[in-house]
């Protein structure tokens, strides 16, 4: 009683946020992330027991399964921290009560990572920079992993403080209205951008031709009638831009591509994602799929279809 | 290719390894390491654009619980390669991601493999943490990420070393109608991914706001910014009237999760 608390301090937390980063380092099909797991606690493990037999047994501990989206680990080690602390100092925290708030956590909050982070972030910050880098943009890359990586330390950071903070009360916490807000937030958010993406970055399009019109004079530019030199040129863009919004040619040309287009733009892709929806929830694998698209845009491009 | 870009481009490799098991920095996104390679090799504009492609097509890449998605590291590396030594340039951007689609299957093999290895590793720590010993257990953390880097820089190194008059032969001796229907079939391919998202996602809830994302992006003046910022938008405005409605009185039998569209795939046997 006499001993003054042992406490973790803020340089010890740094030292476990940033031994979390590489929480899936030794990511085995046994207890998956365990190892990154114990690897985090270290320094804490360090500064709480002094004697071999209670760090042995603190090891072996967080040896034990764990496997969660590797971002939403921190509020779990936050709160775990908090639990070491309090046994460390003597209250009564038994190794099922430790247990029971990992494996706890750690499957609603793998809810939250998942489509917060890999479903609608990284989507997101990928098509913005991919869409950029498509024209040769450096900033592209450079605004998702600049983007990227302070968000995510600074989620990591400030998770693990609120964890440790809150210490076994965030199970509670987590479990209640804030939890659900934040996954129905993102699943919605997620899902409208995901229609957005479909629309913009699926790309089929039909070559048959449907129609060939001829159109009546006076309806396309006579390119022979036109003054020669600039003066043609200029006279053509007047025809075709403003006022008259002439055709090119001497034909209308209308493909599969226009009709469809005129339904709904993207109808086609949506078509195909609801097509592989399907399949894979038919647990078809993905692999399969992908080969196979890739063999209809062969053979489809080999008949003229596509 | 000089001995220092070499050097360079396995480095590369080996964060992008380790990136994609870790899954932190994002080294092993495409977007990240096609411009990094075309940077130490001088083809920077030719890395960026391949980075952008190939981002595209992973975009729905993830690691769920165990499960494995395709390797982007390994299909980013070894593609960001292939158009290096190919000498096209930007021209070589198409062919490089259908081969990189390949690769990135034969890469989830690698991955099983050096999660399997792993398995003796955590035993080794088990080991060590009986000893109570903390130096063994972070050494084995480091050889397990170690692993994960070599997963990905051996194939690179190994890639490097064969001729690239080899490589530049392979390509031209592809037919143009392979080619052209590789790149559209890369146009298509990015639907798997996308499925991938909205089966983990999709819930009677939000399918309107799927229909109503996918209408709006029609008018492409709008930017994916703004595709974003009217999607938490319509995402806040939504919950903040659940939540009155909520109040009003009765607030049960809305507690629907189920997936209409899903329960009809799921029908149509």
């Amino acid at each position: 009683m006499a001993e003054s608390r042992v406490k973790l301090s803020k340089k010890d937390r740094l030292a476990v946020a940033w031994r979390s980063t590489f929480l899936q380092g030794s990511w085995n099909y046994e207890r998956m992330q365990n190892g990154g797991w114990c690897f985090s606690m270290i320094p804490a493990i360090k500064k709480l027991y002094k004697t071999k037999e209670d760090r042995a047994a603190a090891l072996k501990r967080h040896l034990e399964f764990f496997n969660t989206h590797p971002y939403v680990a921190s509020p779990i080690l936050g709160v775990t921290l908090a639990l070491e602390e309090d046994r460390a100092n003597g209250t009564e925290v038994d190794d099922a009560a430790i247990q029971g708030v990992k494996v706890g956590m750690m499957g609603p909050l793998a809810g939250v990572g998942d489509p917060v982070f890999w479903f609608t972030l990284r989507p997101m910050l990928g098509a913005l920079g991919a869409s950029l880098a498509l024209g040769g943009n450096i900033l592209g890359p450079i605004i998702f992993f600049v983007a990227w990586n302070i968000i995510r330390w600074a989620f990591m950071w400030y998770t693990q403080e609120f964890g440790y903070k809150a210490g076994s009360k965030i199970t509670d916490d987590m479990s209640g209205g804030m939890l659900q807000y934040v996954t129905s937030l993102a699943s919605i958010m997620g899902m409208f951008v995901l229609g957005g993406l479909i629309e913009r970055w699926v790309n089929i399009t039909f070559k048959p031709t449907v129609s060939t019109v001829k159109l009546q004079d006076g309806a396309y530019i006579q390119w022979d009638k036109l003054p020669k030199g600039a003066e043609g040129i200029k006279e053509a863009l007047i025809q075709y831009n403003n006022g008259k919004g002439l055709s090119l040619t001497s034909e209308k040309v209308t493909t599969l591509q226009d009709n469809l287009n005129s339904l709904i733009p993207g109808l086609a892709a949506l078509l195909l994602t609801f097509l592989c929806m399907w399949l894979l929830k038919k647990k078809v694998s993905p692999i399969i799929i992908i080969i196979a698209i890739f063999i209809v845009g062969i053979l489809g491009h080999v008949v003229g279809l596509l | 290719m000089s001995a220092i870009s070499m050097i360079l481009v396995v480095l590369v490799a080996f964060l992008a390894g380790m990136g994609g098991i870790l899954d932190e920095f994002q080294f092993h996104q495409p977007l990240v390491a096609c411009t990094l390679i075309g940077l130490v090799t001088g083809n920077l504009e030719a890395g960026i654009i391949l980075g952008g492609s190939l981002q595209m097509i992973a975009l729905g890449w993830a690691n769920i619980g165990a499960a494995v998605a395709p390797d982007a590291a390994l299909a980013a590396v070894a593609s960001a390669i292939i158009l290096v030594q190919g000498g096209q340039g930007v021209k070589g951007v198409g062919p490089a991601i259908a081969i990189a689609i390949p690769l990135a299957v034969a890469g989830l093999f690698l991955t099983m493999l050096a999660r399997t290895i792993a398995v003796p590793i955590v035993h080794f720590m088990d080991a060590a943490a009986e000893e109570g010993n903390f130096r063994k257990i972070e050494m084995w953390q480091i050889i397990g990420i170690v692993m994960q880097g070599l997963r990905i820089a051996i194939p690179a190194a190994a890639l490097l070393v064969i001729p690239s008059s080899a490589v530049r032969g392979f390509l031209e001796s592809m037919p143009a109608w392979l080619n052209e229907g590789m790149t559209i079939g890369g146009g298509m391919v990015v639907a798997v991914g996308y499925a991938m998202v909205i089966n983990m996602m999709a819930t009677r809830e939000v399918w309107p706001f799927f229909a109503i994302g996918f209408v709006i992006a029609a008018v492409s003046d709008l930017t994916l910014i703004a595709l974003g910022a009217l999607g938490v938008s319509f995402g806040l405005i939504y919950l903040e009237l659940k939540k009155n409605a909520g109040n009003g009185g009765n607030n049960g039998g809305s507690s629907n999760t189920g997936d209409p569209l899903g329960d009809i795939l799921n029908d149509y046997e």
